[in-house]
């Protein structure tokens, strides 16, 4: 277990490509071979925005109110104009603006 | 006139594949590509400060191809590998990458008639911001399959490029904070996930996936958050029901 391994590189690249493609590639075929109940299917359905809150909600809590204030301003002009180049150009200027201001 | 359409398991049209789709996926991801790019240079950074040849550095971007986790492995890294460490690094990419057994299973109900070449070249290269931009498209009409693979490709081509640069030039890089390019992909999230916020019910399960994950953020060192928020918030997506 604890020696050196020689090319250890390259076992620690190939063990991380393996449980990557597994992830990536298993949930999709499983589903095959289950049913899907409508509560399987409600749970996929609020998948989504409970992937993106369990990544981002810690970012604000660590970044703090310059990002909270941007991710407002994004959600906003998100469901305002539906442009994803503008919400995210203002919400990045939100973020350079309050950060030089030492927010 | 035909009476029945043919419909997917989701209710939806059945799947295509073009290269138009391609290029929509592309497109699609096009406002994320500043983020996918300074991460790939992250982790570029980071690597050739552990002691990661170039070659290993754009060898695990371009196979592993999952940035959280490969930033995760760097801070396990030692330059002495042994088997343990080979485990543990392992490890840890399968419990940040959980979420994505559970996105590959989302696409089902869409793409389970398609021919599997063109569904599982596109499964290898999901990622958080093209899966959830393929669903906005599948929840707008969309049918094809190409979008799926085509989000993927140029995020591919963005990162595992960025990653040669990081870990050439990581060290003359300034600080890129004051310019905000940290955030990009957080906002590319909340702009994509914005407009599928239709009711209070339907996102009280995302609220508790935030909340699961900073309280286990907090209790338990590691990643575990991620896969922990996430399963609390599809669970109770499953518990809650809307009829």
């Amino acid at each position: 277990m604890n020696e050196p391994l020689s090319h250890g590189v390259f076992y620690v690249i190939a063990a991380m490509a393996a449980v990557t493609a597994f992830t990536r590639v298993t949930g999709f075929w499983m589903m095959g071979r289950v049913t899907l109940t409508p509560r399987v299917m409600r749970m996929l359905d609020a998948l989504p925005g409970s992937v993106v809150a369990a990544l981002i909600l810690p970012v604000i809590l660590k970044e703090g109110i310059s990002a909270a204030v941007a991710m407002a301003a994004v959600a906003l002009l998100m469901i305002w104009r539906r442009n994803e180049f503008l919400a995210l150009a203002c919400g990045i200027a939100v973020v350079v603006g309050m950060r030089a201001n030492g927010w | 006139m035909t009476s029945m359409q043919p419909v997917a398991g989701d209710g939806g049209p059945p799947p295509s594949w073009s290269l138009d789709g391609v290029r929509a996926g592309v497109i699609s991801i096009a406002p994320a590509l500043p983020g996918v790019a300074l991460f790939g240079v992250a982790f570029g950074a980071l690597a050739a400060e552990r002691g990661l040849t170039t070659i290993e550095a754009v060898l695990m971007s371009g196979i592993v191809f999952a940035g959280v986790a490969q930033i995760a492995a760097m801070e396990l890294w030692s330059p002495q590998i042994t088997l343990a460490l080979v485990l543990t690094i392992a490890f840890t990419a399968l419990v940040i990458n959980l979420r994505m057994l559970l996105m590959s299973a989302s696409m089902h109900p869409w793409l389970a008639g398609a021919p599997p070449l063109q569904v599982y070249p596109g499964l290898y290269i999901l990622t958080d911001s093209n899966w959830v931009a393929t669903l906005r498209y599948r929840r707008e009409g969309g049918a094809d399959a190409g979008f799926l693979f085509g989000g993927g490709l140029i995020i591919w081509l963005t990162f595992v490029p960025a990653t040669a640069i990081g870990q050439i030039f990581g060290s003359l890089l300034a600080d890129p904070r004051p310019y905000g390019v940290d955030m990009i992909l957080p906002l590319y999230f909340v702009a994509l996930l914005s407009p599928m916020f239709e009711s209070t019910r339907r996102s009280l399960p995302w609220a508790i996936a935030g909340l699961v994950a900073i309280a286990v953020q907090y209790a338990m060192p590691g990643f575990w958050y991620i896969i922990a928020g996430t399963l609390a918030g599809a669970i109770a997506g499953g518990l809650l029901g809307h009829e």
